[in-house]
């Protein structure tokens, strides 16, 4: 039996979709804009994506925010796994619930809070032992790391306390090794998560503008960071086009993260 | 403790006269088939099967003809390729079995090997189970909570009740002679007649119950001791005439019928409610209401003491 939606549900569904919508692709549809005003259209063109390939400072900094946020996703995934593999195999121990909430809190902290308080520390710490030298790349990349691991976190601690132990016992009683259990068991079914976990925390680090300005010093400008400075100067076609190929590449990542997920 | 993954509180445990303590489940010569058959979900059959072997840094050549003689033995040689989702409830104990005993372990331990199986593919698996420890001549030890499977797969068998061992035997010896109460009343029906030694006459001790004074066949007992007189239902026989020794007199009160024999329930003039199993071999039973004779020879009863 087919149910017939009322055309009430389906306007408020449109909608919804409008809403939510309408803004990105307005965003995509004038990327390919002949003119140089953005709310004029003028006829179909690629000349903003070549433009966007010929500006340096773009291309300078979509290099950076790529190394931040393939150094972030790393640290997150390695500290994010050590994190949710305690608690979901620990279930007792003096502080695990201060130890949970503490590890999570990144994912509701204001990333404002997390970025000026960051700051504080990455400056209070260079006087005090000369490291880090001035901000850049490194310290972005820590701050990253901190907003990341919370969500690898949850994502590989829901896989791990569903994983059946008795496959683990089985793997050590035919004779493998502790260390040869995780890594050819534990580790090979639990990997979807892993690879969803360090796929989220690469976005989060890619498009993150604010823990970025706080942390982030002269030669460190992060992509996010150039975009939003040449806005507020005017919005240019290029931003339209530049904004359009992120949003293809974060679609396929977590387009590839939600299916990593669900399969198995 | 056996396996290694619990550590025991006292005693010790020896496999072949070696002591087990302190060493971890990965160097004993131990196997484990799970209740859950643990089968790694991301493995084909036969590397799961394999699995115990590459471990022990065997020849590729060497492992696959184990693996293929082990999956032989189990009869799921065809069943090489698939990965442990795409099998039944019983091939995956089967390929379970076969993991288990392909590095020929000197111990197999079954957790509850066939709970997870129906009624009709369990028993098959038992006589399966009987030729696959007779053909491998490994020791299996199983844990099981059904005690016809119990009885009719051990060659030794032990009761065990809030972790100590009751009695150990033969699962003939421990039916036919149980130790204490709580064996005879967990493995089948028992009736039970407490009462006081009366006394004994030529390798039989006479015993005052509530039922009456009853003759069973034991060493002598000193007067006054208080014992129980077992007897399992099959051995109370039912007769319309009293007869010389050991004879109750009951009301029918309910049969039950079961196929091969029936459980009738009689309640004896003092209110207490026997059981008797009787063949079928044809004649039918009396109907409830009626007055029967029970009786039992002397060596068909067991006198528990404590």
């Amino acid at each position: 039996m087919t149910r017939r939606l009322s055309p009430f549900l389906i306007a408020m569904m449109v909608i919804g979709f409008v809403f939510l919508y309408a803004p990105i692709a307005s965003v995509v549809v004038y990327s390919f804009n002949s003119s140089r005003l953005v709310t004029v259209w003028a006829g179909f063109s690629f000349e903003w994506y070549g433009a966007l390939f010929r500006n340096e400072a773009i291309g300078r900094a979509a290099f950076i925010s790529f190394e931040v946020a393939l150094i972030a996703a790393t640290g997150a995934l390695i500290l994010g796994t050590l994190v949710a593999y305690a608690l979901a195999r620990y279930r007792r121990f003096a502080g695990r619930t201060l130890f949970a909430a503490m590890a999570t809190a990144p994912l509701v902290m204001p990333e404002i809070i997390t970025g000026l308080s960051l700051l504080l520390l990455f400056v209070a710490l260079e006087q005090a032992t000369g490291w880090p030298e001035g901000r850049g790349i490194v310290t972005i990349a820590i701050a990253h790391i901190t907003l990341g691991v919370a969500f690898v976190a949850v994502i590989v601690e829901a896989r791990l306390s569903s994983f059946n132990r008795a496959l683990e016992e089985a793997a050590l009683d035919l004779g493998a090794g502790p260390a040869r259990v995780f890594f050819v068991i534990t580790l090979p079914l639990i990997a979807p998560a892993l690879a969803a976990g360090w796929l989220l925390a690469f976005t989060l680090s890619f498009d993150d503008l604010v823990i970025a300005s706080f942390t982030a010093g002269p030669a460190s400008t992060t992509l996010p960071m150039v975009i939003f400075s040449s806005v507020r100067l005017g919005v240019s076609p290029q931003i339209n086009a530049l904004a359009t190929l992120i949003l293809i590449a974060v679609a396929v990542l977590v387009g590839g993260a939600n299916r990593l997920v669900r399969v198995r | 403790m056996v396996a290694g993954f619990e550590t025991p509180d006292a005693g010790a445990i020896a496999i072949d006269g070696a002591d087990m303590a302190g060493i971890p489940p990965y160097r004993r010569p131990v196997n484990i088939m799970f209740q859950s058959y643990a089968l790694f979900p991301h493995m084909s059959v036969a590397r799961n099967v394999g699995f115990g072997l590459r471990q022990e840094r065997l020849t590729r050549d060497a492992i696959a003809a184990r693996v293929d003689a082990m999956l032989d033995l189990v009869q799921m040689r065809g069943f090489a390729s698939r990965r442990p989702g795409q099998l039944s409830g019983g091939e995956r104990q089967r390929v379970a079995l076969a993991r288990a005993l392909v590095k020929e372990p000197k111990l197999l331990l079954l957790d509850e090997p066939l709970t997870a199986l129906d009624r009709k593919l369990r028993e098959e698996t038992r006589f399966e189970l009987k030729r696959i420890h007779q053909r491998v001549g490994v020791t299996f030890l199983m844990v099981t909570h059904d005690q016809e499977e119990a009885m009719s797969m051990a060659s030794r068998l032990a009761v065990m009740n809030d972790g100590r061992i009751e009695q150990i035997g033969t699962p003939e010896h421990v039916y036919e002679n149980p130790a204490n109460r709580f064996v005879a009343g967990f493995l089948g029906a028992i009736n039970l007649f407490e009462g006081q030694v009366a006394g004994s006459d030529g390798g039989a001790v006479l015993v005052d119950t509530d039922a009456g004074r009853l003759v069973a066949t034991h060493a002598p007992l000193g007067a006054g001791s208080k014992v129980a007189v077992a007897v399992r239902p099959e051995k109370l026989r039912l007769a319309p005439t009293p007869s010389s020794v050991n004879t109750l007199t009951g009301t029918m009160r309910g049969v039950a019928y079961r196929g091969e024999a029936s459980t009738a329930e009689i309640e004896l003039a003092n209110g207490r409610l026997l059981r008797v199993t009787v063949a079928n071999t044809g004649g039918a039973l009396p109907a409830p209401g009626t007055s029967v004779f029970l009786s039992f020879a002397p060596d068909a009863a067991r006198v528990l003491q404590s």
